[in-house]
């Protein structure tokens, strides 16, 4: 039952062919048995999620209309807030946590009947393509333990890998939904940015942020973007527009006439050659459903990585004042005699790991007087260059397709201290952030060369989320009906036995 | 270039109290990133106007409603220490 698809989940409690607590009790089960190997759980909440599973239950009995994922489990970043349930973020200056208020997003998910299982494990404050700069150790990609499930959210994508939650929310600034889902051959969805409430978010890099679907299958990401998306009185970027119709669009599975990019700067040099091989097969088949394929260039695309390590760092150092050892979180060395600087510095010292060290120390450079013009002003007007890239490619297609990350999931430790190296995972998403667009990653098969998951990304304008969910779910049928089924069920047990 | 002192000037700025080992460690990497992120200098031409918000939005408002928010208790649930409802904080000025 652990290895449906979520929107099979839902109509089997709403058909009274199972009940929310048995689902739920089930995947608590998986959990148990599997996520010692796979850690992509930082926090269990078996009681809250069985609890919310017998409400659906309570209200199915009583003729409730239910939503359409209503009594299904799901797996929550731990970057967003859930009252009462510890939230860290990966990072020790929140270990043991609470807060005192749900996001948007989990009230909006509790609203729906949807049951959250616990949080998942991330690289601390969101800042990493691996998971492994979680200060409570990496997560393991349930294709091969000895590799990274991607990052930032590599717990929430592993949980779905592992058949641990058939739904999980990440946060993407930079591809931390789309890299993961690559790696670990699940979908993953960036939404418009404003398209999903940054309520309740812990801040990493506010003009990039944005929360989003995962899942194993298009169309049960589209039934999770259509819960959660849509406007917020307290997120005051949030966009106050009717969410795009993507359950509809995931349904059509129809291709014809539509105008593919394949965006040249996109692939090539740097790309490993199974992750092509992938891509370019997966052209040919929506060629071969009649969609239009045209070539674009978006030249300024090789300045988004070096203008992302500039913005980012800079809104980080920021956005992660707030962890001052004063209102929540850790506090070291305050012995009564010490001022509140001194606390301060010792608590961020003692709280903070390398990579978050790192990227407040570049923010505050890129920042600062004399470096500001040179190096944060730059890679704004970088942006705009980027932005101008999306609007005439935009103007010859409807979406854009690339390789959703350079290579396969690499080894735990093989990149671990070389930021630079660790940066380049981003490359092909990154584009996306900075222009406030969205994007989807889908599996499109196994490299030859390693049977490792590669990921397809499909990028449109902003607010026509609707199309991502279209080509994804077309290209989904059209692989599945390849593959004999999808490609999750290549995906090892990890019980030894049979899944 | 990026000098060691440099680097415990930012830290100092950044309040983060880093040890002499971090300090060496990255003032190395910093120059390495620094090297390869002074790449947007390029294109940035004067010409080119800046983007700093993917959205064009201005003085967003909402109607001043009363709504529930969180109690003393809520809002202290999660502070190193309080006392008499209030954060206590180690002291801010010095003695004179």
């Amino acid at each position: 039952m652990i290895t449906q698809n979520a929107s099979e989940m839902a109509a089997a409690v709403a058909a009274g062919e199972i009940t929310s607590e048995a689902l739920t009790q089930a995947h608590l089960s998986r959990i148990a048995e599997v996520d010692e190997k796979v850690h992509a759980f930082l926090h269990v909440d078996a009681e809250g999620a069985l609890a919310q599973a017998r409400a659906v239950d309570v209200a199915r009995a009583k003729g409730e209309k239910l939503s359409p994922l209503a009594g299904v489990p799901l797996a929550l970043k731990d970057v967003m807030v859930q009252k009462g349930v510890p939230t860290t973020c990966g990072s020790k200056i929140l270990e043991g946590w609470r807060p005192p208020y749900d996001a948007t997003v989990v009230t909006k998910l509790k609203n729906a009947g949807v049951v959250i299982l616990g949080k998942t494990n991330m690289d601390e404050f969101a800042m990493g393509s691996s998971t492994e700069n979680s200060a409570y150790g990496p997560t393991h990609n349930p294709w091969d333990l000895t590799r990274i499930p991607g990052g930032s959210g590599g717990g929430s994508s592993a949980s779905l890998a592992a058949f641990e939650a058939p739904l999980a929310i990440g946060t993407d600034t930079g591809g931390s939904i789309r890299q993961p889902a690559a790696v670990t051959g699940t979908v993953g969805v960036k939404p418009t940015y404003g398209g999903v409430s940054r309520y309740g978010l812990v801040a990493f890099s506010s003009s990039l942020d944005q929360a989003g679907p995962c899942a194993r299958t298009v169309l049960d990401a589209a039934l999770l973007h259509e819960i959660i998306g849509g406007h917020d009185i307290y997120d005051s970027t949030s966009i106050d527009a009717p969410v795009p119709p993507v359950v509809t669009a995931a349904k059509m599975r129809n291709v014809k006439g539509l105008r593919i990019g394949v965006v040249r700067e996109l692939g090539g040099e740097g790309y490993q050659a199974g992750v092509l091989q992938r891509f370019n097969e997966s052209v040919e088949v929506l060629r071969g459903l009649g969609a239009e394929i045209i070539e674009v260039s978006c030249p300024h695309f090789e300045y988004a990585l070096p203008a992302y390590y500039l913005i980012a760092p800079s809104e980080c150092s920021s956005n992660l004042a707030r962890f001052d050892a004063m209102r929540f979180g850790l506090r070291v060395g305050d012995d009564r005699a010490r001022s509140a600087e001194e606390v301060m510095n010792l608590t961020r010292e003692a709280g903070f790991g390398p990579e978050v060290k790192r990227r407040i120390i570049l923010g505050t450079y890129a920042l600062s007087s004399g470096y500001y013009d040179a190096y944060y002003g730059s890679a704004q007007k970088v942006r705009t260059l980027i932005i101008n890239d999306f609007n005439a490619a935009f103007a010859q297609v409807d979406v854009l397709i690339s390789p959703t990350s350079p290579t396969t999931a690499f080894k735990i430790g093989e990149k671990a201290d070389d930021p630079l190296a660790m940066y380049l995972n981003d490359i092909a998403t990154i584009p996306v952030n900075l222009a406030g667009n969205c994007a989807m990653s889908i599996p499109c098969g196994l490299a030859p060369e390693d049977g490792l998951p590669v990921g397809l990304q499909i990028i449109a304008p902003a607010m026509a989320d609707d199309r991502l969910y279209r080509v994804g779910g077309a290209l989904e049928a059209a692989f599945n009906e390849a593959w004999g089924g999808p490609l999750m069920n290549k995906a090892p047990s990890l019980t030894g036995g049979v899944r | 270039m990026i000098s060691r002192d440099d680097v415990a000037h930012l830290a100092q700025l950044a309040r983060i109290e880093l040890e002499a080992s971090e300090i060496d460690h990255l003032a190395g990497q910093l120059e390495v990133i620094l090297g390869a992120v002074a790449r947007v200098q390029e294109v940035a031409g004067a010409d080119v106007a800046p983007t700093s918000h993917p959205l064009p939005l201005k003085n967003v408002f909402r109607p001043d409603v009363i709504r529930p928010s969180l109690t003393p208790e809520e809002a202290l649930s999660g502070a190193p220490a309080s006392e008499e409802q209030r954060f206590r904080v180690p002291q801010i000025l010095g003695e004179e």
